[in-house]
C-alpha cells in the first residue's frame, strides 16, 4: 500500500512538472519557430551559409548551415579593382567579401563553444548587433554585415534569433580573421 | 539562360551591396538615444565660467593614480556628486553612486581644449553619456552628434582626434561592475605609485579617498582601506605599475565581474582580498583567441618572460583597427606602457618566477 501511495506521490508529482514546464518548452518551441522565420528572411543564410553549385545552379549548402566561411577554403588575395566605379568583390561561396574596409569573412553562426556562438550569452549576442562591435565591445563588426539594420529589431526578435542559432547543429569551423585594407588588393 | 545558374547568387549580391553600403556609412552610428544631455556644456553645472575654466562650487577635481591612455590627450577631471548624498562604498571596488551624480573629464592636445566628456546618472538608474566639442575661442562647449565626430584635432602628423559615440561610451564604461572608472578607492589612494605611465600629480584641492570620507561623501567604505590605503601589492616597483596600467587601461572590459567575464580574461585590480597577481592567472601562459599574424597557431595572452610572443604586447602595440586594444578610443600606441609591460613581461614574468594557478573557465569565442 505504502509503494502504491508513492507511486502515486510521484506521478503526481511529475504530472504538474509537466504541467508546469509545458508552456515554457511551448514558449521556447515557438521562440525557436519565430527566429528561424527571422533567419531566414534576414538573409542571413546569404552570407553565412557557404553556396556551392548544384544541380539547379549555385544553392546554400544546408549542411554547412549558417558555419560561416569554411576553413578550409583558403582564398588567394582579392583581385586587385581598379580605380571606381566599382567597389568589392565577393568569393563564390559568398562567405568571403573584399573592398575599402579590406576582406572579411563571415562568422560561424553555430553553437560550436569554440568556433561559434555557443558560449555566448543573449546579451552579448544583442549588443553585438546593436553596436556593431564584436561582443558589443570590441572591433567594429565589418561589412558587409547589415548591423545597422539588424539594429533595429525588437528585444523579442532578437531573442528569437538568438534561440534559433542555439537550436540549430553545431558546425566546428574557424573563420580566418579579416585582413585589414592595407593587405587586402580589392581597394 | 547563360546567367541561370547564377541568378540566386546575382540576387544574393544586390541584396549583399545595399547591405554593404548601409554598413559602410552608418557603422559608427549607436542604436540607442543619447538621453537628454544639454546641448552646451556650461548648461551642464560644470562651470561658474566656463571661458576661464572657474568651476561651479560643489565640483570636485580629482586624479586618478592610473590615468587612461588617450594619444597624450592632457586630462582634467570632475565629480559633482548631490547635495547631502553619498557613494555607497560598501564593496569597494564597485562603489554605487546616488542619482543625480554627474562626471566630466576635459581633453587637451597642445594646450588647446578639445572636448569635455559629460556622464549623468539618472534617477531611473541610467547613465546617459555625452561629449561636448569646444569652440574655437574656447567659450564654451557644443554637445557633439550621438555617433561621434572624427578627426576633430590632430595629435600627432597624419592622425586626428575622434569624439566618441554615446555608444562607444557605454562600450567602455558600461563592462564593468560600476560605469564610474577612474574614480575609485584604489585609483583615489593617497599611496600613489610614482611609475604609474603619465602619472599626474594631484592639483591642489584635488579630492581624493581620505578626503571624501572626512567630508561624508562616502559610506560604508571599510575602515581599514583608510588606515592603510589601498596599494596593489605587487612583487617589484615594475610589476606595481605594470598591473597598475593594465587595470586602467584593460580591465573595463576584460573584468571577471563585467560583461565579459565568459573570455574569462581578468586584469582588474581588486582592493578587497586576493593575490594582486591572481588577474595574470587568466593572461599568463593562457592560449589567445586572437591568432595575429606571424604569432603561430597557438599564441599565448602572455609567454613568460617573451613579450614579442605575447598577444597581448603585441595587441598593445598595434593600431591595426581589427588587431589594436583597447579596441577604440586611441590611435597611437603607448610608447612609455608598452616599454613598462616589455620589460614586465620579460623580467617579473620570467621562466623562474612562480605564477598563480589559472582559474578553471572556458574561453569563448572572440
Amino acid at each position: 500500500m505504502k509503494r502504491i501511495a508513492t507511486a502515486a506521490l510521484a506521478a503526481a508529482a511529475l504530472a504538474l512538472l509537466a504541467a508546469a514546464t509545458a508552456p515554457q518548452a511551448a514558449g521556447k518551441d515557438a521562440a525557436i519557430a519565430r527566429g528561424k522565420y527571422l533567419v531566414t528572411i534576414a538573409g542571413c543564410n546569404d552570407c553565412h551559409t557557404p553556396f556551392k553549385m548544384g544541380p539547379n545552379g549555385a544553392e546554400p549548402d544546408m549542411t554547412r548551415m549558417l558555419s560561416g566561411h569554411p576553413e578550409q577554403l583558403v582564398l588567394p588575395p582579392a583581385p586587385a579593382l581598379p580605380e571606381g566605379p566599382w567597389g568589392a568583390v565577393f568569393s563564390l561561396t559568398m562567405t568571403a567579401a573584399s573592398g575599402p574596409w579590406g576582406t572579411t569573412f563571415a562568422a560561424n553562426l553555430t553553437p560550436d563553444r569554440e568556433t561559434g556562438i555557443g558560449a555566448w550569452t543573449e546579451k552579448e549576442f544583442k549588443e553585438t548587433l546593436r553596436t556593431g562591435r564584436h561582443l558589443g565591445r570590441g572591433r567594429q563588426i565589418l561589412p558587409p554585415m547589415p548591423w545597422p539594420n539588424a539594429a533595429h529589431l525588437t528585444d523579442a526578435d532578437l531573442s528569437a534569433m538568438f534561440a534559433f542559432l542555439q537550436s540549430i547543429p553545431a558546425i566546428k569551423n574557424r573563420v580566418p580573421a579579416p585582413i585589414p585594407p592595407a593587405q587586402s588588393a580589392a581597394r | 539562360m547563360a546567367g541561370g545558374k547564377w541568378q540566386r547568387i546575382g540576387k544574393v549580391a544586390a541584396a549583399l551591396a545595399g547591405a554593404a553600403a548601409a554598413a559602410l556609412w552608418t557603422a559608427p552610428a549607436g542604436a540607442r538615444a543619447a538621453g537628454a544631455a544639454p546641448e552646451r556644456l556650461s548648461a551642464t553645472g560644470l562651470f561658474a565660467d566656463a571661458a576661464h575654466g572657474v568651476v561651479a562650487p560643489g565640483v570636485l577635481r580629482y586624479t586618478p593614480q592610473y590615468p587612461l591612455w588617450s594619444d597624450g590627450a592632457a586630462k582634467a577631471r570632475w565629480i559633482r556628486l548631490p547635495a547631502g548624498q553619498a557613494i555607497d562604498a560598501s564593496d569597494p571596488d564597485a562603489w554605487r553612486f546616488p542619482p543625480g551624480t554627474r562626471l566630466w573629464k576635459e581633453f587637451s592636445f597642445g594646450g588647446r581644449r578639445v572636448e569635455t566628456r559629460y556622464m549623468v546618472l539618472g534617477r531611473d538608474g541610467a547613465w546617459t553619456y555625452a561629449t561636448y566639442r569646444w569652440l574655437p575661442d574656447g567659450s564654451d562647449a557644443v554637445r557633439a552628434p550621438e555617433r561621434g565626430l572624427p578627426g576633430v584635432a590632430e595629435v600627432a602628423p597624419g592622425v586626428r582626434h575622434d569624439l566618441p559615440s554615446a555608444a562607444d561610451c557605454r562600450a567602455c564604461h558600461e563592462g564593468g561592475p560600476t560605469p564610474v572608472l577612474g574614480f575609485s578607492a584604489l585609483q583615489l589612494s593617497p599611496d600613489r605609485d610614482p611609475l604609474a605611465p603619465h602619472a599626474e600629480p594631484a592639483a591642489p584641492g584635488d579630492v581624493d579617498l581620505p578626503a571624501l570620507a572626512r567630508t561624508g561623501r562616502l559610506r560604508g567604505l571599510p575602515e581599514d582601506l583608510l588606515a592603510t590605503p589601498p596599494r596593489i601589492a605587487a612583487p617589484s616597483p615594475r610589476a606595481r605599475a605594470a598591473l597598475g596600467y593594465l587595470h586602467a587601461n584593460c580591465a573595463s572590459c576584460h573584468d571577471a565581474r563585467g560583461e565579459l567575464a565568459s573570455l574569462g580574461l581578468d586584469l582588474a585590480q581588486r582592493v578587497r582580498g586576493g593575490d594582486p597577481r591572481a588577474p595574470l592567472a587568466t593572461a599568463v601562459g593562457r592560449p589567445s583567441r586572437a591568432h595575429p599574424p606571424g604569432m603561430g597557431e597557438a599564441p599565448l595572452r602572455i609567454a613568460p618572460g617573451e613579450p614579442g610572443a605575447s598577444v597581448l604586447v603585441r595587441r598593445m602595440a598595434s593600431r591595426d583597427p581589427l588587431l589594436q586594444m583597447p579596441p577604440f578610443g586611441t590611435k597611437l600606441a603607448d610608447p612609455q606602457a608598452l616599454d613598462l609591460v616589455a620589460a614586465f613581461v620579460r623580467d617579473d614574468l620570467g621562466p623562474a618566477t612562480t605564477h598563480p594557478a589559472a582559474p578553471d573557465h572556458q574561453e569563448k569565442n572572440r
